[in-house]
């Protein structure tokens, strides 16, 4: 999208006064910058512009904005987002959370307002460590972490959040990292002008509690050979000359492949509209963690209408058929009757 | 059952009767419930005074014909004023033998029983728990007892549909109804109608529906198995438009006036529970009012909608009851330090934990009050009839929207399923609980340029300006870490702290500086005795004054409907009576509160049964109170608190202790 619209704003009115208190060198700087860059480029007003985080270093967020905010308690983003979304059709709401916040204790609201497709843009902060609390793993941990919490190793197979959002009918779910602007300023304005829920996992690395956890996939040495940039209508490759790619692997899955070993006509072409999510959950499936090729981008993007939408079309119809509520009728709606 | 004339043993005789007491009983399966409504419906109609108690198992079919799954419903209905659905039943009806065997207790010597024989088999007779056939054996000798062949007798009426014989045996509900209208001279038009209205898309149930309800009605005309029939005269009303309304109805109707009151859209976010979920089924209905709900993945998610719908301007509220409070505890805390409206609906059941889902209590004042970590006061607002249930949703929510506060709305069971008539009120006679959004800048940032302080107060009200997304200029933070008084940025400061929760906790005492004053209901003038109630027990506590006024002896009553803050009053009020005597249906939650705030030796009347008070319940208690002050006892009685049923003593501080200090 090159586009740009003409920018009504500047960065600086985005930032609020408050002074940004992340540890230094944490990767959530970079996504904030972005944020900021991005919003004047999308012509949206901080009137109506709302940020809404739970609890965690990420939910920090909202007090560097200079929009209207809320910052929550922990893993209640979403649900409250979603009342605010469902009565603000007008607004736009970005939840911003992190790997604990949005998987372990408010899992269940991230589900349901994916599955829901309530408008919201929800930026998810993985750095696969509980950073606020100093230092536990969290539920994208790699089995055998050793933190605070887990003197020996963690035991617990992590989620893989793409696929989690897929399993959970999301209708636009992409993957970014910390360490790419662009990439995460193009992701996140795909997000936000998706009508329906939208989840990015942003890589984001924690460099006090568990620094350099991406490292192997997303410094500027490794990216050519470990990410794997997914486009639209375009064949799967990757690869400093694209002389990697994704195929069929025969039984459903897929399989990172040589294009030299399989011709250019075996490799996947990308389709982020497809309705069935089975390509997409199969691109999510390719890495098992940030240390073999992955794939990043928008994995999927299909159009569903939005739950408040839908609200407010039964408002619509009920007014259309009933006429606009009145109490009084509403009063007497049962038996009634009457003394002298 | 009073008669007013001597009874006649003449078919075709009509007695005119004061008031009866009638209860259906049945397997859950068997439609009792909505019997009761219909009886309900038409005794509303006839013009009698009526209160109705619904009482039902938590499973939704326990195995039929068992005593667990014995579902009935009571009703109270008079030529005069009534508060209480009634201590005991004049008139059981029992559809099946368990429905016998877990009512008949409750059944005074000379009460009448109308039974369905047809389901007095041998195993119907072993699922219930009967060694012997009570129809045999002697044992209901001291009742009047109408044997009825209920269930062949529906079969018969419902032939001619061609319905299955299985089919038309549910109708034999209508049957009881048929004949109990018939008993009580209640009006069958409507039940006729509302029967084609309600089946009307099965035609063949509506039609066996309607045929087994005439029967029942012709069968006790011409049968000639009752000695007569009952009239009872409509009760003396103020002039004015009636409906029949239950406590959850009435409450779904006071937050959709309480949105229109306020000029906002109303938001529901709520998860189904019982007995709470009928508020979220009657608020679906009504979306020509704007009103949106959201049945949420679970209770937190529920709350947290309606404070996210808050935050956009619009009246947010959550029902629910039992766990679901507890739950939703930590969002009512964010409430408090984000200083947004939002009402919390709570529809107490038995506790703790899943407890009794369809039994009533009013054991979660203490929650309400304090359950929540840090300092984080709530108002609480307690409706106390089925019909007060709308006008305390439109008090609740004016606090709220005033105060910017969650507030608390206390219901229970017994409110939320029971029904009264309720003289409607005039729409335009309702108050106006509308306030301002903020919409300029209130401050001046160091930049010398306007800025919005978010947590600047009303010098009046103490609340904080209320800026809603999509208003230039306003845009600020808020959230659950404290805020620095004023600005509203984060603040870990000390002494802030300290202004933070004072403030907060000003600003809720300070609601009590507009409400009424708290006034004792005192005819006599001289009363040493008050009672002093909350909630639900209102009926039962009113009525039980009023008998032991007619017995010649005087007592004060006080119900509140505000119970954070109490009205300005409260403590004076108190102090001018020598004994303060709390029914409540917990072991003494307001008493606590009372002799907390004010030091007064309150003594609570406990019942957790799981149903309402009875009237002679109270009367007893009050009059053990006013005998021990007549007979001029100087010591407080020493057996501490007692239950309603003057079993051993309850919790709560004792006198007997008090007096020892």
């Amino acid at each position: 999208m090159t586009d740009v619209a003409v920018p009504l704003t500047t960065r600086k009115d985005w930032a609020s006064d408050q002074e940004v208190r992340w540890c230094p060198g944490c990767g959530d700087y970079s996504i904030l910058s972005a944020v900021q860059l991005l919003l004047p480029e999308l012509g949206v007003q901080r009137e109506n512009t709302v940020f809404i985080s739970g609890i965690g270093c990420a939910a920090r967020f909202p007090y560097y904005m200079n929009t209207y905010g809320i910052h929550s308690i922990h893993g209640r983003a979403p649900a409250i987002a979603t009342g605010l979304a469902v009565t603000r059709p007008d607004l736009d709401v970005w939840v911003v959370t992190g790997d604990g916040d949005s998987l372990s204790i408010g899992g269940n609201h991230l589900v349901h307002a994916l599955r829901r497709n309530v408008k919201l843009t929800i930026l998810m902060f993985n750095n696969q460590i509980y950073g606020l609390t100093k230092g536990q793993y969290s539920p994208t941990s790699e089995v055998g972490k050793i933190t605070k919490s887990t003197p020996f190793g963690s035991l617990d197979t992590p989620f893989n959040p793409v696929s989690l959002a897929l399993g959970a009918e999301a209708t636009f779910v992409a993957r970014t990292h910390d360490l790419d602007r662009k990439h995460m300023i193009e992701t996140f304005r795909r997000a936000h002008d998706h009508p329906g829920a939208s989840f990015v996992e942003v890589y984001q690395n924690c460099n006090v509690f568990n620094d350099g956890a991406f490292e192997a996939i997303n410094r500027k040495e490794n990216r050519a050979d470990m990410l794997i940039p997914l486009e639209h209508g375009q064949p799967i490759r990757y690869g400093a000359d694209g002389e990697h790619g994704v195929a069929s692997d025969g039984q459903g899955g897929l399989r990172l492949v040589e294009v030299a070993d399989v011709g250019e006509e075996a490799l996947v072409v990308h389709d982020e509209h497809r309705v069935n999510p089975s390509l997409a959950f199969a691109l999510s499936r390719l890495a098992t963690g940030p240390h073999e090729p992955t794939p990043i981008g928008v994995f999927r993007a299909v159009e569903r209408p939005d739950y408040g939408s839908l609200v407010d079309h039964q408002l619509l119809e009920a007014r259309a058929r009933g006429g606009a509520g009145d109490l009084s009728s509403l009063l007497r709606s049962g038996a009634t009757w009457n003394y002298d | 059952m009073t008669t007013k004339s001597k009874p006649v043993n003449e078919p075709g005789k009509v007695e005119t009767i004061d008031q009866v007491v009638i209860r259906f009983a049945g397997d859950s399966g068997d439609g009792m419930q909505l019997t009761g409504d219909r009886f309900t419906d038409e005794s509303a109609l006839s013009g009698n005074d009526l209160s109705t108690l619904p009482n039902f198992p938590a499973e939704i079919r326990a195995p039929a014909g068992s005593l667990a799954g014995v579902s009935a419903f009571q009703i109270h209905i008079s030529d005069h004023e009534i508060l209480t659905p009634g201590d005991a039943p004049n008139v059981l009806v029992a559809m099946n033998p368990a429905a016998l065997k877990a009512n008949v207790n409750d059944l005074p010597a000379a009460g009448t029983l109308v039974i369905n024989v047809d389901s007095f088999d041998e195993r119907a007779l072993a699922k219930a728990g009967y060694e012997t056939d009570p129809l045999k054996d002697g044992s209901l000798s001291a009742f009047r007892v109408y044997e009825i062949p209920m269930t062949s007798l529906t079969l018969e009426a419902c032939r001619p549909t061609g319905a299955k014989p299985r089919d038309a045996e549910r109708s034999k509900n209508f049957f009881a109804l048929g004949l109990l209208s018939w008993l009580y001279h209640r009006p069958i038009i409507d039940t006729e109608r509302w029967i084609v209205r309600r089946y009307n898309r099965v035609p063949i149930v509506a039609e066996a529906n309607a045929l087994a309800f005439r029967a029942g009605y012709n069968f006790g005309e011409t049968a000639e198995i009752f000695e007569s029939s009952y009239d009872i005269a409509p009760a003396e009303h103020l002039p004015g438009t009636y409906t029949n309304v239950t406590g959850n109805v009435a409450l779904a109707w006071g937050l959709l006036a309480a949105s229109h009151l306020a000029k906002l859209p109303l938001f529901l976010g709520s998860y189904p529970i019982t007995p709470a979920s009928d508020i979220l089924h009657e608020l679906s209905k009504h979306k020509n009012f704007g009103v949106r709900t959201l049945q949420a993945e679970d209770e937190i998610a529920g709350i947290g909608a309606a404070l996210g719908a808050a935050f956009g301007g619009a009246l947010g509220v959550t029902t629910t009851s039992g766990p679901g409070i507890d739950l939703k505890a930590e969002t009512v805390g964010l409430a408090v330090s984000l200083e947004l409206p939002l009402l919390i609906v709570d529809i107490q059941r038995g506790g703790p934990s899943t407890g009794l889902p369809t039994k009533t209590e009013q054991s979660d004042l203490l929650h309400a009050m304090f359950g929540r970590h840090g300092e984080a006061p709530v108002p609480i607002v307690a409706a106390k009839t089925p019909s007060h249930c709308f006008y305390a949703a439109i008090e609740a929510a004016r606090i709220a929207l005033k105060y910017r506060t969650p507030v608390y709305l206390l219901s229970d069971g017994y409110l939320a399923n029971g029904s009264e008539p309720w003289r409607l009120p005039d729409v335009e006679s309702l108050p106006d609980i509308s306030v301002e959004f903020a919409t300029e800048p209130n401050a001046t940032g160091t930049d010398g340029e306007p800025t919005f302080w978010p947590f600047t107060r009303d010098p009046d009200t103490l609340a904080r300006p209320w800026a809603i997304p999509g208003t230039p200029g306003l845009e600020h933070r808020i959230g659950g870490l404290e805020k620095q008084d004023g600005i509203g940025t984060v603040s870990y400061e000390p002494a802030n702290h300290e202004v933070m929760v004072r403030a907060r906790a000003a600003k809720i005492a300070g609601i009590a500086k507009n409400l009424p004053a708290a006034e004792a209901e005192d005819p006599d003038g001289d009363a040493r005795v008050l009672l002093l109630g909350w909630g639900s027990t209102y009926a039962a506590i009113t009525a039980g004054a009023k008998r032991v006024r007619k017995a010649g002896k005087s007592v004060a009553q006080l119900h509140l409907v505000h119970l954070n803050p109490f009205p300005p009053n409260l403590g004076e009020v108190l102090r001018s009576y020598e004994v303060i005597l709390v029914p409540e249906g917990n072991l003494g939650h307001l008493t606590r509160l009372v002799r907390s705030d004010f030091l007064v030796d309150a003594k609570v009347l406990s019942k957790v049964e799981g149903s309402p008070f009875r009237v002679g319940e109270i009367e007893r208690a009050i009059l053990q109170e006013i005998e021990r002050l007549e007979s001029g006892a100087a010591v407080p009685d020493a057996s501490g608190q007692v239950d309603a049923r003057g079993r051993g003593p309850a919790v709560g501080g004792s006198s007997a202790e008090e007096a020892a200090l």
